[in-house]
Parts: C-alpha cells; sequence; structure tokens
C-alpha cells in the first residue's frame, strides 16, 4: 500500500522491540465479542488510475458551471480565483499544518490569520474578526448566541429575508440552547418594519444585506432603534464582494458581523469547505467565539503572532467556553486573504462594480421578457425575477438545455405558493455576453 | 492553563541573539506585512472597467476600505515566505496526539478540484448533482459499514459540530420519550469540545474520574448514573491512547439507566477495520475525516465531522437527507409532513463536498485491506515509542496503547525543565512536538501520536533526539532549554503580552503595529 512504510521486516522488529507476538496482541484490549478477525466485506486497496478513473466518473455526472452558464447565488457565489492562489495555498507548509499551537514554527498560518482578521474587518467595517468558523451560516447561530450572552436576553428577531439556511441552523441551535427566535416571513420586497418588534426582551435583530433576494437596504435606523432598547444589531453578509461597493455594516451601526467568505478565493465546492466570517466591535471581544490571533514580541524582539485570548475557548474553559468550535476553515480563510490581497483596493472596488454592473444588465435583459418583471429595487449583484407562472419546473427545463438559470424561491422556501413564480438569479465577472444570451433566450422559449 | 502561564513566566527577551543587517537568516526570510508593503493603485488582478450602472443610489459605500495595493509577484513571495515559517506534516514527524497528523495524499486533492466537484453548485436542480450525491452515498456507505452503525448524518462541519449534532439527536431523543434528562457524564480526560458541546445543547456537566489504569471507573460511573442522566460522552480509544476495555459493561450500564453512549471519535485511526463502534454499544458517534481519512488540517480547517448513529437515534439526524429511489438520489432539505422528528439544520448546504471526495478517494486507495493495515501500522508505531521511551520518559500507564501513548513530566522532576521546554527543544531539533498539558488527567501531558505514516526510520531518528535531550536535561542543563527554541523563525513568543493588550489587526501608524 503506497501510503504505508513499514515493511514486512520493520514491523517484526518492531514487535521484537517491544515484546509482542503480533500486532493482534497489541488490540488485546479489544472485547473479543466485538473484534473483527478478518477483513470487512468490501473492495480491496486501488491504485492511483483506478481511483482517478472511478472518481472521475461520478465527476462526469455532474453539470458544472464551467460547461453551464450559471447564475445561481444565494449564499454561494461563482468568482474568478487567481491562479497563484490555489498554488499558493497547496504548499505543503501551509496544507499540512494543524492549528498553530506551537507559534514559533507556525508563523506562516498566524500571521496569515492576522491579515486575515484585519482584511475582514476593514471590508466589514467592523473593529475586529475572528479568524473563520465553519461557514455564514453557524456563524450566524455563533452570534445570536454572543448576543445572547452579552445582552442577557435569550429572543432574537430573524429578518424574513435572512437566507433560510441560516434561520434554519440558528433555530436548531435555539431549539437546544434554550433560547427564542422570532422568524419573519419571508419578504421579498424587504418592507416588514423590524424596529417595531424590538423590546426590551430582544437580543438582537437579525438582518442579511443584500438580503436573500437581493435587496440592499441601509440599517442605521434599526440599528439605532435596537441600541436604545438594549438589543443588538447582528448584521449577515452571504455575498462578500458586495463589500467592494455597498456601504458595510460597521458605517451602519452594526455590532456583530456575520458572514459567508466563499466568494474570495474559494469554490462552489456543492456548498463546502466554505468560511464563516465573525467580526464584532471590539469591547465585545471576550464574547466572541473561535479562535484569534494577536501580535506580539519575539524573546529576540522581533515581531510575531499567537492565539490569544485563549481563555474563551472549549480547551481551556470547557463547559463555560464562549463556543464549541475547535477546528474552523483555516485553509479558506488562507484563500480568502491571498485573493484579496491580490485584489487589493482598487482590484476589489474594481471587482465589485463589475459584479453590479453585471447584475444590472442582466436585469435590463430579462425584463425586456413578456410577462417577466425585476422584484428588486436597490441590489447588488443578486436579484428576485417574478416569472408569472412556478419557477422550479422553468429551472429544470433550462437545465436540461445546459442552462443553470438561478435559484427558484421554492427550493429554498418550499411550500409557499405566493414564492412559487419567483426566481432569484446572480451575476458575477464570470458571465459572458454569451452566457446571458444564452439564459435570456432559453427562458423566453421556455416561458413560451 | 495554569501550567502554561507558569511555564512562561520565565520569558525575556534575549538581547544576545545573532543579528543579521537584513533580519533574514539564510532562507528564513522576512517580509513586512501585507498592509505594509501597499501602493495606492496597484493592483495583482487585472479586471476591466465596467460601464457605469447604479442600481445602489446612497447605498454605495463612500471613503476607501483601506486595502494594500500589491502585484502578483509580491504577493506570491509574501506567502511563500510566510509559508517556509510553517512545519507541515510533508516536512516531518508530527506526533501531535489527538489529532492525527497523517499524510495527506495529493491524488486526494487533484481529484476535489475536477469541475465535477469544485464548480458545482449546492442549488443547481438535483437532476444535475447526480455524481455528486452518489459520490456522498459511496462515502456514507463505507462510514457506516466500517463503524457497524445503520445511519449518518454527513453535513457537520468538524468534530466538534459532529458532537453537536449528535448530541442534539440525544437530546431530541429524550424530548421525543417525553423525559427531561440534563446531566451529561464526562471524563475528566475528555477533550475540552465535549463539555462545551454538552452545555452548548443546555445540558449539564458532570465529571466522571479515572481508574487507576486510565480508563473510565466503572463503579463510579455507576454510581453517577440515575434518571436525569441524558448520555455519557467518552472518547475510545480515550485522550490516553487506552482502550476503554470495559466498553460493554459501560454501555450496558448506561443503557440500562435509560441513557446512551455517544463517543467521540477522534481516535478511530486506532480502529479501523479492528472493530466497529456498532458492536460496542455506542449510540453515536462524529468521525474526523480532517484525521482517520486524511484530508488535510490547512493550519486549523476546514474539517468535516459526519455523524454515524444508532437505528434509535437515526429519525432525528439532521437535515439535509440523502434518499435513492428510482429516480435517483434525492436530497430532503425540509421536513416533509409529521411526524417530523429531525433536529433541523445544522449548517448552510450539505456538507464538506471537498472533504468527502478526498475521503472517498483516500478510502478507496486503501481499501479494507489497507484500511486494518493502517491501523495496525498506527498502534504498531505508537507502541513501539512506547518500548524504546518507557524508560526515559515516564509513561503514565502500561501498555499496549493504541494509536497514541501518553507520557507525564515526572521524568523531569528536579532538573527545572518544563513539558514546554523540552517541546520548545524538540522544535530546535527538526520535529513538531507531541501534544503538550492534554489530557488534564496526568501532570505535564506529553500525548504523542506518530501515524502509520511513519517510516522505522523516521521514528528511530525521533527516537534518538528524546533520548538525547531526556539525558540534556537530567545532567542539569535546564538553561538550554528554557532558552529553546533558538532556531526556528521565532524564538519564545511573550503570550502573556499577547492576551494582556491584544493587537488583533493592523493598523496604520502612528500606534505603528508592534
Ligand atoms: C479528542 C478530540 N475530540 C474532539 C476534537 C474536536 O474536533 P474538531 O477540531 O474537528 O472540532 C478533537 C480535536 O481537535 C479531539 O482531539
Amino acid at each position: 500500500m503506497r501510503y504505508l512504510p513499514l515493511t514486512g521486516a520493520d514491523r517484526s522488529a518492531m514487535l521484537a522491540a517491544i515484546g509482542a507476538d503480533s500486532v493482534a496482541a497489541l488490540f488485546r484490549d479489544v472485547p473479543r465479542a466485538a473484534a473483527l478477525d478478518g477483513l470487512l466485506e468490501l473492495p480491496r486497496a486501488m491504485g492511483e488510475i483506478e481511483v482517478e478513473r472511478a472518481l472521475e466518473r461520478l465527476a462526469a455526472k455532474n453539470l458544472p458551471a464551467s460547461t453551464a452558464p450559471s447564475f445561481l447565488g444565494c449564499g454561494v457565489y461563482r468568482h474568478h480565483v487567481p491562479a497563484a492562489v490555489d498554488h499558493l495555498i497547496q504548499r505543503g507548509e501551509f496544507l499540512t499544518s494543524y492549528t498553530p499551537y506551537q507559534p514559533e514554527v507556525s508563523q506562516g498560518t498566524l500571521q496569515s490569520m492576522f491579515e486575515f482578521q484585519t482584511q475582514v474587518a476593514l471590508i466589514t467595517g467592523m473593529e475586529v474578526a475572528n479568524a473563520s468558523m465553519y461557514d455564514g451560516a453557524t456563524a450566524c447561530a455563533e452570534a445570536v448566541m454572543m448576543a445572547n450572552r452579552l445582552t442577557r436576553r435569550r429572543r432574537a428577531i430573524l429578518a424574513g429575508d435572512l437566507h433560510p439556511h441560516y434561520r434554519e441552523t440558528t433555530e436548531t441551535y435555539a431549539r437546544f440552547g434554550g433560547f427564542e427566535i422570532v422568524a419573519r416571513e419571508p419578504d421579498p420586497a424587504a418592507a416588514d418594519d423590524l424596529a417595531a418588534l424590538v423590546d426590551d426582551g430582544t437580543s438582537c435583530v437579525v438582518v442579511q444585506n443584500p438580503g436573500c433576494f437581493g435587496e440592499v437596504r441601509d440599517f442605521s435606523a434599526l440599528a439605532a432603534a435596537c441600541h436604545r432598547a438594549g438589543a443588538l444589531l447582528v448584521v449577515v453578509v452571504t455575498e462578500t464582494v458586495s463589500l467592494g461597493l455597498v456601504k458595510p455594516p460597521g458605517e451602519m451601526g452594526a455590532d456583530i458581523v456575520a458572514g459567508e467568505g466563499q466568494s474570495l478565493g474559494n469554490a462552489l465546492a456543492f456548498g463546502g469547505p466554505h468560511l464563516g466570517l465573525f467580526a464584532a466591535r471590539e469591547k465585545f471581544v471576550r464574547q466572541m467565539p473561535g479562535r484569534l490571533v494577536g501580535a506580539t514580541v519575539d524573546a529576540a524582539g522581533r515581531r510575531g503572532f499567537v492565539l490569544t485570548l485563549a481563555t474563551r475557548e472549549q480547551h481551556i474553559r470547557r463547559e463555560k467556553a464562549t463556543s464549541n468550535i475547535c477546528t474552523n476553515s483555516g485553509l479558506c480563510a488562507l484563500a480568502f486573504t491571498i485573493h484579496l490581497a491580490l485584489l487589493g483596493e482598487v482590484g476589489f472596488a474594481r471587482l465589485a462594480r463589475l459584479n453590479h454592473a453585471q447584475a444590472v444588465r442582466l436585469a435590463d435583459r430579462l425584463t425586456a421578457l413578456p410577462g417577466v418583471s425585476v422584484l428588486t429595487d436597490r441590489f447588488f449583484n443578486e436579484f428576485t425575477l417574478r416569472l408569472g407562472r412556478p419557477a422550479a419546473p422553468v429551472v429544470e427545463a433550462l437545465a436540461q438545455r445546459g442552462v443553470l438559470a438561478g435559484v427558484p424561491a421554492s427550493r429554498l422556501w418550499p411550500g409557499r405558493p405566493e414564492l412559487a413564480d419567483l426566481l432569484i438569479l446572480a451575476a458575477t465577472e464570470t458571465n459572458t455576453e454569451e452566457d446571458m444570451t444564452a439564459l435570456a433566450e432559453g427562458l423566453r422559449e421556455v416561458l413560451g | 492553563m495554569s501550567e502554561w502561564s507558569k511555564a512562561l513566566s520565565g520569558f525575556a527577551p534575549d538581547a544576545a541573539a545573532e543579528q543579521t543587517l537584513s533580519g533574514n537568516y539564510g532562507l528564513q526570510l522576512e517580509d513586512p506585512l501585507l498592509f505594509e508593503q501597499d501602493a495606492p493603485g496597484r493592483t495583482g488582478v487585472d479586471l476591466p472597467e465596467p460601464a457605469a450602472a447604479d442600481r445602489l443610489g446612497a447605498l454605495r459605500r463612500e471613503g476607501a476600505i483601506g486595502l494594500p495595493g500589491l502585484s502578483e509577484p509580491q504577493v506570491v513571495r509574501h506567502f511563500m515566505r510566510a509559508s517556509q515559517k510553517n512545519y507541515g506534516i510533508d516536512m516531518g514527524l508530527y506526533p501531535l496526539g489527538s489529532c492525527t497528523m497523517k499524510h495527506n495524499p495529493r491524488l486526494n486533492e487533484k481529484l476535489a478540484r475536477l469541475p465535477g466537484f469544485a464548480d458545482i453548485h449546492p442549488l443547481q436542480p438535483q437532476s444535475t448533482v447526480q455524481g455528486a450525491l452518489e459520490l456522498i452515498d459511496v462515502l456514507a456507505g463505507w462510514l457506516k459499514a466500517l463503524t457497524g452503525m445503520p445511519a449518518i448524518a454527513m453535513s457537520p462541519a468538524a468534530g466538534a459540530h459532529g458532537e453537536l449534532c449528535g448530541m442534539m439527536c440525544i437530546a431530541a431523543a429524550l424530548e421525543a420519550r417525553g423525559e427531561q434528562r440534563r446531566r451529561v457524564l464526562v471524563p475528566e480526560s475528555a477533550h475540552g469540545t465535549n463539555p462545551a458541546t454538552a452545555a452548548t445543547c443546555g445540558l449539564g456537566v458532570d465529571a466522571i474520574p479515572a481508574n487507576e489504569r486510565g480508563r473510565i471507573d466503572l463503579a463510579a460511573l455507576k454510581a453517577k448514573l440515575g434518571p436525569d442522566v441524558a448520555a455519557i460522552m467518552l472518547t475510545n480509544p480515550n485522550t490516553c491512547g487506552l482502550f476503554e476495555d470495559e466498553i460493554l459493561a459501560i454501555a450496558e450500564a448506561v443503557h440500562a439507566a435509560g441513557a446512551y453512549v455517544y463517543c467521540d471519535g477522534a481516535n478511530f485511526n486506532a480502529l479501523i477495520g479492528r472493530v466497529r463502534p456498532g458492536d460496542l454499544g455506542i449510540d453515536a458517534m462524529h468521525l474526523n475525516l480532517h484525521k482517520t481519512f486524511s484530508t488535510p488540517h490547512g493550519g486549523g480547517g476546514p474539517g468535516s465531522g459526519p455523524v454515524v448513529l444508532a437505528a434509535s437515534l437515526a429519525g432525528f439526524a439532521p437535515l439535509p437527507w440523502l434518499v435513492h429511489d428510482q429516480s435517483g438520489f434525492r436530497l430532503i432539505e425540509q421536513a416533509e409532513g409529521p411526524p417530523a422528528q429531525t433536529i433541523g439544520r445544522l449548517k448552510g448546504n450539505h456538507g464538506q463536498m471537498g472533504m468527502f471526495v478526498r475521503a472517498l478517494a483516500y478510502i478507496m486507495s486503501h481499501g479494507a485491506d489497507g484500511l486494518r493495515q493502517l491501523s495496525g501500522d498506527a498502534v504498531l508505531n505508537a507502541n513501539y515509542l512506547l518500548a524504546r521511551l518507557g524508560d526515559a520518559l515516564t509513561a503514565s500507564y502500561p501498555g499496549p496503547c493504541m494509536h497514541e501513548v501518553l507520557f507525564d513530566d515526572r521524568f523531569l522532576r528536579d532538573t527545572g525543565v518544563t513539558t514546554l521546554d523540552f517541546a520548545k527543544a524538540l522544535t530546535d531539533e527538526g520535529f513538531h512536538p507531541m501534544t503538550m498539558y492534554f489530557p488534564l488527567v496526568v501532570h505535564g501531558a506529553l500525548l504523542m501520536e506518530p501515524t502509520e505514516s511513519e517510516s522505522r526510520a523516521s521514528l528511530d531518528r525521533f527516537i534518538e533526539v528524546v533520548l538525547g535531550l531526556v539525558a540534556r536535561a537530567k545532567t542539569g542543563d535546564g538553561a538550554a532549554f528554557h532558552a529553546a527554541p533558538r532556531f526556528t523563525p521565532r524564538r519564545r513568543l511573550d503570550e502573556t503580552a499577547a492576551a494582556r493588550k491584544p493587537v488583533l489587526r493592523w493598523r496604520k501608524a502612528p500606534a505603528a503595529a508592534v
């Protein structure tokens, strides 16, 4: 077996050094009644060629965005990732290292995380950010739990255009963690008056910007209303690239930002691994979940980086920790950092403008179709179309023609007839003019 | 923790360190932070400037963000230099106990990047992702077969997330039985995520002691069982590297008391193909694909933590569920009709697909024969360390051990050298240290997990160095240990200062970064 260096002779010599007759003897603590004597009835070892063939066969049964024009978003976006990103994250020193518990031999990871934290704080307009969470949905649930601790209250209000996966994840944590969720009805028009719901039992209001239907809003007034009532404002961002063009949560008065960072550096990957972003005001840092990297000096007086404020974390505080998270999304965060480093101020802002322009162009083209209207008033790179007929079969029919048209709202909010004719579409810098034509023509034909 | 800070209290800047003009030391190359290399207007990505478009109005950002401008060669050099300040399993032995730092095959990286896996969207029509769903199903089948468990939840994102999944299933099952059980028994040697998970589920933690053999004290456990106990969260092999040899009696007692057995599967590497948790009375267990099944740690993540479930818990599994019928594979993303027992959703989308591809490639490469061989080699390697080091270090418990071996710091008594010092001296010798100060049940723990990826020659080199360091410590050369590491990209770092006055991000001068 190509991954196992011990030879038969090694094994015999080592057993002799141990004073054991056989490897089986080393397993003597396993109850006889349960121990397996022979091999399980499962396939045997394979060489690289065979494994590669088998998995390529499975990969070939999928329709990737590289071969079909794709306009899907809703929390996962297809962006161009510069070639240097993947090259660098595959450096063995990054790829095959553990969590940086030994800082003297982990400065590469630690410094990169410090840069990541700084970038996330800058683009969200917040004071501090952690070294990542699993994904946006779990970051959202953790943000609510953090708000509960900070306010000593137990009721969170979730906006109706919060991504349903985020709402459902937060509801699961709430059910078992014993706190209350007020989930508002889905709200494509973004007309819900959330401020009117805030009272002295509210720990936080969770909004998403742009919302899951694409609408962009200013939450400054809501932030003020929350703060007057002693509650916090949590802003979720699922499309990080929007922060290059849209007023950031920090400037609207957000207390905590929970986001999905996949858009930078990371592939669609059928939904994972992605990376949760988590930023907050500095005064809340001791209630933050997850790892934090801080700057310090070494014994020779040189700048260096360490994991810090670990007294919030499970390995020190156990059941009193701010979260149970341990492994996070380190390598995805590194990809994010490298991509954003390449973009820089100029590139990031231009990428955002480009996405916006693409979406505006797409929206203009699609509203020209008879019976189709755009519901979203102010949007970044994603908007909602009303098709005048159920969207899911339309999407399925377009997929058969090799066009991945978007996300029917019914996929995320099933069982709601009032949303069944809504289609949520995103356009990014990866879409070409021909992609848009294929979509527009396809829609025209399918809608008849 | 207190041991940590004690160990660090000897911290003192070493003014006598040798200096080069550049601050570089040969191949150890320094580089300013990204933010210190800014030239306004510069970028490493060429994008076309789009035609003006505006559907945002007053919602546009005003003012600069503050991101630095660098070109591609600068960014590549920056991260190359950073990478060279890291130790990775690709470079050498990484015997970090409990973390299973094994070789990460590059085939897996290649396959995870096939567009058919990497470039598909989680919400595209299911008819267009049948191969992806099939892959998840095939991997799920392997994991169920290897653990002897009938059901599996694939979505958890890491070990701790899997713990949460399993404990929520248990809490939901108890709720469905109409029982109010709020106490979870957790061995003192448990990983910190175990009690933290119980607390996140709203459950109370009650510690159970170990016996003098380093295993759960069955009598103490039985004394703690009662009608308010929801579950035991045990680890097997446990964090001392020992198989819980009374597991069948433990499970029987726990079940008789109406509670469930959760097993932390972080140490499954010792057991693959040797024993199935389903035959040990376990009701729920997470698997760390980023340990046992070789998906790379990436400096802290991402992971993947599928949870295998007994039949009694299967109905509570989180959404989405993957089913197979005449029309192919299908994800059930919302509870369909009563009685919906599922705990609900635990994260966005369907799980860590990129990790599934890697883990399946790894499992298929080994096959049933290779997997049984690898657990044997992992256990053999750990026992070899125990045999060769047992006289010089102080083994906390007699062998045989499983895939990892625990030592404590009695061998350092009266030397003035701490476990931390010893670990730092190992880094000077070019090894990543073992896990230190965990588990908490012995003093100054040194937990070594060599994994099956190490050759005998590699272990022999490590053993020689460890023995040499022990001899040095015993000759009273404490100062050399306190000064270690000296040859790493950074010397010992002042963690106390970092925590006292946290600097968590770069800021522009005058408050110039440190
Ligand atoms: C014994 C044990 N349990 C649980 C965990 C947590 O797993 P993860 O880091 O994947 O969340 C770890 C590793 O970190 C561990 O060693």
